[in-house]
C-alpha cells in the first residue's frame, strides 16, 4: 500500500467515526431533558413556550434538526448556549485554556514521577524502596479521582491550609490564551489538581516503564553491553531507558486524550474553571448546544490522536526506514 | 616460545550451582577444568543444559543469579578470579576479555549506530576522545572485513546483514585488543556461507593476534573446521578433552561416541541415525501401525505418483512508494520454481536464508497466495491461477510442521486439547472418546507416554514439543507433511531421534514429506530427492544420492564445499 492511500483511508475512517460521534451526540442529548421547560420562565404561556421552541429550531423533525446541526457544526458555528446565551465556540475557547493547563502539568508530573520510579522498580526489584513504591502504585491506580481529589484538600488546603482549594488563583490574560502558570497563586492552584488528575496516569507510567525496563534489561544486547563492561549507570540510564521508553512515548500521546475526559471529575472537585466543569454546569440545566459541542471536543481529540499515532506507526517503522536509507 | 606467557584461560576444578527454590542446589558445572593458551582456539562442546555457557557466563562473570562459583579457580592471564567481585585483579571485562554472542540480530541495540556501539566501549576502558574512537572504530571494521566501513559506521543495526552484524559484535569484541575472546555459538544463527567467513575471521584473529579464544558451540564441524583442542560436556560434567584430532576420531567416553555419532554425516547415507537407547519399538510401533489403518481408511494408495507439483510459481512482496503511481521495490521471494513430490518420498528442499524455500512452503500450505504460477495437489490447483478453495479433505491433506516447538505449540492449552483440535475439527472422530482415544495412540506413536495429554506444552523439553507437533500434524490424518526446518533449533540427539521418528512414520504410514532445510546433511540422510534453491530461484534438481556424490551446478558445490564436516578435522594431515 502507498503511505498517501494509507494516509487518506485513516483519514476517510477518521471522518467516519467523526460522523457517528455527532449523531450519537446529536441524538443522545434530545433525551436528556426539554430545554424550553428549564429556559422559559414558570408561568409561561403555551404560545410563548412554542414560539421559543421555534426559534430553537425544535419545532423540526429530528432528521431537519440533525442536518442543520451537522451544517453549522461543520462551517465551526456550535450554535448558541440555553444557558447563558452565548456562541459555545466562545465558551470552548475560554474554557481550553484552564483544561489544557491542568493536562499539561498532570502530564509532566506523571512523566518526571513515573519514568524514575519505573526505573527505580526495575533496576531492584527486592528492594524496600521498590516494594514500597509498588504497593502505593495499587493503591494510586485503585482509589477514585474524587476521592484523592477530597483528600488532598482536606490535607493541604484545610487541615494545613498551603494550598488554596479551588478555581485558578490568579491569571494572566495574554489576549487569547488565559495562563495560571505567571503567578504565583496560580501556580499554588495548579498543584492540588495536577496532582489528582496525574495519579492514575503516574501510576499507569511507572508500571508499563518497569515492565518495559525489565523486558529491556533481559534482552540480548543488554547482555553484551554488560560483556563489553560497559559502567551499569551507562547501561541502565543512556541503553536501556531508550529502549524502554518507546512504548511509553505512545501510552503517553494516547493518554493526554483520557486527562482531557477525565479531566470532568478533578474540575469538579476542585471547581476548576475548565472544560469538564463547563459540561457538568450544561448538564445540569440540559444545555444542549454546550453538551453536543463538548463530546464533539472531545471525539475529534480522541480521533486526532489515534490517526497521527497511526500514522507514525508507518513512519516509524523500521523496514520503511530502512527503505528509504 | 608462548611457555614464557601464563596461559590466557585456566579454570580448574571449578563448580558451579544455583540454589532452587526449595533448598536444595542445582549444580550446573561440576568439576570443569580446561587451559587455553594464547593463539589458541578452545571448543566447548555440549548440548544444550551441559553447562557449556555457564562456563563462559563465569569466566566473564555474568552468572545469572543466583548462580555462583561453588568450588574450584578461573585464572584470566595468570590473575586469579575473584568469585565475590565478579572478576580478576586487574582483568577488566571488555578491555581483556572480549564476548561474542550467538544471535547478531539481538545482540546490538536497535536504536544506537555502529559507531556508537563500537566506540563507547573503547572510551569507557581506553578514555579515547570521539575522534580517535572513531578512527580506531574504522580500522576495527576493517580489520573484520566490512565493505565501505566509513558508511557503516553510521548504519543502524537493521540495516546490515546477519554476517554483517555478527563482524559488527567481533569488532565491539575485539575494540580493546582483548586477550581472551569469549565466542557463545557465534555461527550457529548464520548461513553456511557466512559461518564459514566468521570462522576464518576467528582463526585469523586467533593465529595472527594471539588471542585465545573459547568457542561455546553445538556444532561438530565447526568444532572441526577451527578449534586446536576440544572439551565435551554432558550434564555438567567433562566427558572427554584433548586435541581435536584425537577427541574427535577416537572418543572413548561413550556418551562423546554418541554425540559425534549423531552428527548428521554429508559423505554417506545411513539408514537410520544412531542414537543413544532404543525407541520405535513396542506400544510405539504399534501404535504406528494402528495409524496406518487409519490411512488406509481414506483410501488413499502409496503409488509413486505425483502427489503434489509447483509449476512456475512467483512469490513478489511489494513495498509501496509514498505516492500512488511512485514505484515501490518489488522483490521476488520465489522466482519461476517448478517441481513435483511424488506420494510417498521425502523431498528435500535446501538453501541459505533468504532463498525462498520457507515462502514455498507457506504457499504450499496455503498461507500465501503466490503472485503467478500454480501449485496442484492431485490434480487439483490449491493455489494460484484458478485455485479451488481448501476445504474439507483438501485442507486436511497438507499438513505443516513448524520450526519453532516453542511458539508452534498453545501455550494455555493442555496437549489433550491441541491434539484434538484437528480431529474433532475435521470430524474425524464420531464422539469425544473416540477421539481420545485417537490422541492416546497418537502420543505413543511419537514415542511418549499417553499420559502426556494432561499435561501443557511448557512441561516438556524442545525435543518433546517438536514431537507433540509431528503427533499434531498427523492427527488430520494428512497425505503431505510440510516440515519447515523441522529440527534446526534441536540438540544434535534429539535431532536424530526426530528425523528416526519421521522416517519410522513415513515408513509406517506412506506419508509423503516436504521437507525444507539449511542443513544439508540433514537433507541427504533424509531425502529420496532434492532441490537446491538459490534467491528465489531452483538452480539444481536431482536425486538425492546423485546431487551429493556428483553436483552439477557451481552453487551446490559451493554449498558443499562449504559445510563444516568431520571429514577435515583441523591439524589432521589431509589423505591425498
Amino acid at each position: 500500500m502507498h503511505m498517501l492511500k494509507v494516509l487518506l483511508s485513516r483519514l476517510g475512517q477518521a471522518a467516519l467515526v467523526m460522523l457517528v460521534v455527532s449523531a450519537v451526540s446529536f441524538l443522545m442529548f434530545r433525551f436528556v431533558g426539554d430545554p424550553v421547560a428549564t429556559m422559559s420562565r414558570e408561568n409561561a404561556t403555551v404560545e410563548e413556550k412554542a414560539e421559543l421552541r421555534r426559534s430553537l429550531g425544535l419545532d423540526q423533525p429530528v432528521v431537519v434538526q440533525y442536518g442543520r446541526f451537522l451544517a453549522r457544526t461543520l462551517s465551526g458555528d456550535l450554535g448558541i448556549s440555553y444557558r447563558n446565551q452565548r456562541p459555545v465556540t466562545q465558551l470552548i475557547a475560554e474554557r481550553l485554556p484552564a483544561t489544557l493547563e491542568l493536562v499539561i502539568v498532570a502530564t509532566v508530573l506523571s512523566l518526571a514521577l513515573g519514568i524514575p520510579l519505573g526505573v527505580l522498580c526495575a533496576l531492584k526489584p527486592n528492594g524496600i524502596a521498590a516494594r514500597l513504591v509498588q504497593a502505593l502504585s495499587l493503591v494510586g491506580i485503585s482509589t477514585p479521582t474524587f476521592v484523592t481529589g477530597i483528600v488532598l484538600i482536606l490535607v493541604f488546603a484545610v487541615s494545613l491550609g498551603w494550598l488554596p482549594s479551588f478555581g485558578r488563583g490568579q491569571v494572566v490574560d495574554l489576549g487569547w490564551w488565559s495562563t495560571g502558570f505567571l503567578t504565583a497563586s496560580g501556580l499554588k492552584s495548579l498543584l492540588l489538581p495536577g496532582i489528582t488528575l496525574a495519579l492514575y496516569q503516574l501510576t499507569l507510567i511507572m508500571r508499563l516503564v518497569r515492565a518495559e525496563m525489565i523486558d529491556v534489561l533481559s534482552s540480548d544486547y543488554i547482555r553484551f553491553a554488560k560483556a563489553r563492561g560497559l559502567p551499569s549507570r551507562y547501561i541502565h540510564f543512556r541503553l536501556a531507558l531508550r529502549n524502554a521508553l518507546m512504548p511509553v512515548i505512545t501510552v503517553t500521546g494516547l493518554q493526554i486524550g483520557s486527562l482531557i475526559a477525565f479531566a470532568i471529575v478533578t474540575e469538579t472537585v476542585f471547581q476548576w474553571p475548565g472544560m469538564g466543569l463547563l459540561f457538568i454546569q450544561a448538564v445540569s440545566f440540559a444545555d444542549i448546544p454546550v453538551m453536543a459541542a463538548y463530546l464533539l471536543f472531545v471525539g475529534l481529540l480522541f480521533v486526532l490522536i489515534n490517526t497521527v499515532v497511526d500514522i507514525l506507526y508507518a513512519v516509524v517503522d523500521p523496514r520503511l526506514r530502512a527503505r528509504s536509507a | 616460545m608462548s611457555d614464557l606467557q601464563p596461559p590466557v584461560l585456566a579454570i580448574d576444578g571449578l563448580r558451579v550451582e544455583y540454589p532452587l527454590a526449595n533448598g536444595s542446589v542445582f549444580t550446573a558445572v561440576e568439576h570443569a577444568s580446561l587451559v587455553i593458551q594464547p593463539g589458541e582456539i578452545h571448543a566447548l562442546v555440549g548440548e544444550s543444559g551441559a553447562g557449556k555457557t555457564t562456563i563462559g557466563n563465569a569466566v566473564m562473570g555474568l552468572l545469572e543469579k543466583p548462580g555462583r562459583i561453588a568450588a574450584g579457580t578461573i585464572h584470566i592471564g595468570g590473575k586469579p578470579f575473584d568469585p565475590a567481585k565478579g572478576s580478576a585483579e586487574g582483568v577488566v571485562l571488555g578491555r581483556d576479555v572480549g564476548a561474542v554472542f550467538q544471535d547478531p540480530m539481538t545482540s546490538l541495540n536497535p536504536l544506537f549506530t555502529v559507531e556508537s556501539q563500537l566506540t563507547e566501549t573503547m572510551r569507557a576502558h581506553l578514555k579515547l576522545d570521539r575522534a580517535s574512537a572513531r578512527a580506531r572504530a574504522l580500522q576495527l571494521l576493517e580489520a573484520v572485513g566490512i565493505p565501505e566501513p566509513q558508511r557503516r559506521l553510521k548504519a543502524y543495526p537493521h540495516q546490515l546483514s546477519g554476517g554483517q552484524r555478527q563482524r559488527v559484535v567481533i569488532a565491539a569484541a575485539l575494540s580493546c585488543d582483548p586477550k581472551l575472546v569469549v565466542a557463545d555459538e557465534p555461527t550457529t544463527a548464520l548461513d553456511v556461507s557466512v559461518q564459514a567467513q566468521i570462522l576464518k575471521l576467528l582463526r585469523d584473529l586467533a593465529d595472527e593476534r594471539g588471542i585465545g579464544i573459547l568457542l561455546v558451540t553445538h556444532n561438530m564441524g565447526v568444532v572441526a573446521q577451527i578449534a586446536d583442542r576440544v572439551t565435551i560436556m554432558h550434564r555438567g560434567k567433562v566427558v572427554e578433552s584433548g586435541p581435536t584430532v584425537e577427541v574427535l576420531r577416537r572418543p572413548r567416553a561413550p556418551y562423546a561416541k554418541a554425540l559425534i555419532g549423531a552428527v548428521p554425516r554429508i559423505d554417506a547415507k545411513l539408514d537410520r541415525f544412531p542414537v543413544l537407547g532404543d525407541e520405535g519399538k513396542g506400544r510405539a510401533a504399534e501404535a504406528r501401525a494402528m495409524l496406518r489403518s487409519s490411512a488406509e481408511r481414506t483410501g488413499d494408495a502409496v503409488d509413486g505418483a505425483p502427489i503434489l507439483s509447483v509449476e512456475n510459481l512467483c512469490v513478489e512482496y511489494i513495498t509501496s512508494g509514498w505516492l500512488p503511481g511512485s514505484k515501490g521495490h518489488t522483490f521476488r521471494a520465489v522466482d519461476g520454481v517448478s517441481f513435483s513430490v511424488n506420494s510417498g518420498e521425502v523431498f528435500g528442499l535446501v538453501g541459505e536464508s533468504g532463498c525462498g524455500k520457507t515462502t514455498i512452503a507457506n504457499v504450499v500450505s496455503g498461507l500465501l497466495n503466490p503472485t503467478a504460477g500454480r501449485v496442484t495437489y492431485r490434480g487439483q490447483t490449491v493455489a494460484g491461477e484458478g485455485a479451488i478453495r481448501r476445504i474439507g479433505p483438501l485442507r486436511q491433506a497438507i499438513q505443516m510442521i513448524f520450526q519453532d516447538p516453542y511458539s508452534s505449540l498453545n501455550s494455555r492449552m493442555r496437549i489433550g486439547s491441541i491434539l484434538a483440535e484437528p480431529i474433532l475439527f475435521y470430524r474425524l472422530a464420531s464422539s469425544k472418546a473416540e477421539a481420545e482415544d485417537d490422541v492416546a495412540r497418537l502420543i505413543e506413536a511419537v514415542g511418549l507416554e499417553a499420559e502426556a495429554a494432561q499435561r501443557f506444552p511448557h512441561a516438556f523439553s524442545g525435543g518433546q514439543r517438536q514431537r507433540l507437533s509431528i503427533a499434531r500434524a498427523l492427527g488430520a490424518r494428512p497425505r503431505l507433511i510440510v516440515c519447515d526446518e523441522p529440527t534446526s533449533s534441536l540438540d544434535v540427539s534429539v535431532q536424530a531421534q526426530i528425523l528416526n521418528l519421521l522416517k519410522d512414520l513415513r515408513d509406517a504410514t506412506g506419508l509423503t514429506l516436504l521437507l525444507i532445510s539449511h542443513d544439508l546433511a540433514v537433507v541427504r540422510q533424509m531425502c529420496d530427492r532434492v532441490a537446491v534453491m538459490r534467491q528465489g530461484k531452483l538452480v539444481e534438481e536431482a536425486p538425492s544420492e546423485t546431487l551429493f556424490t556428483a553436483p552439477q551446478h557451481p552453487y551446490t558445490r559451493e554449498l558443499l564445499s562449504l559445510v563444516p564436516t568431520l571429514d577435515r578435522i583441523r591439524g589432521e594431515p589431509q589423505a591425498a
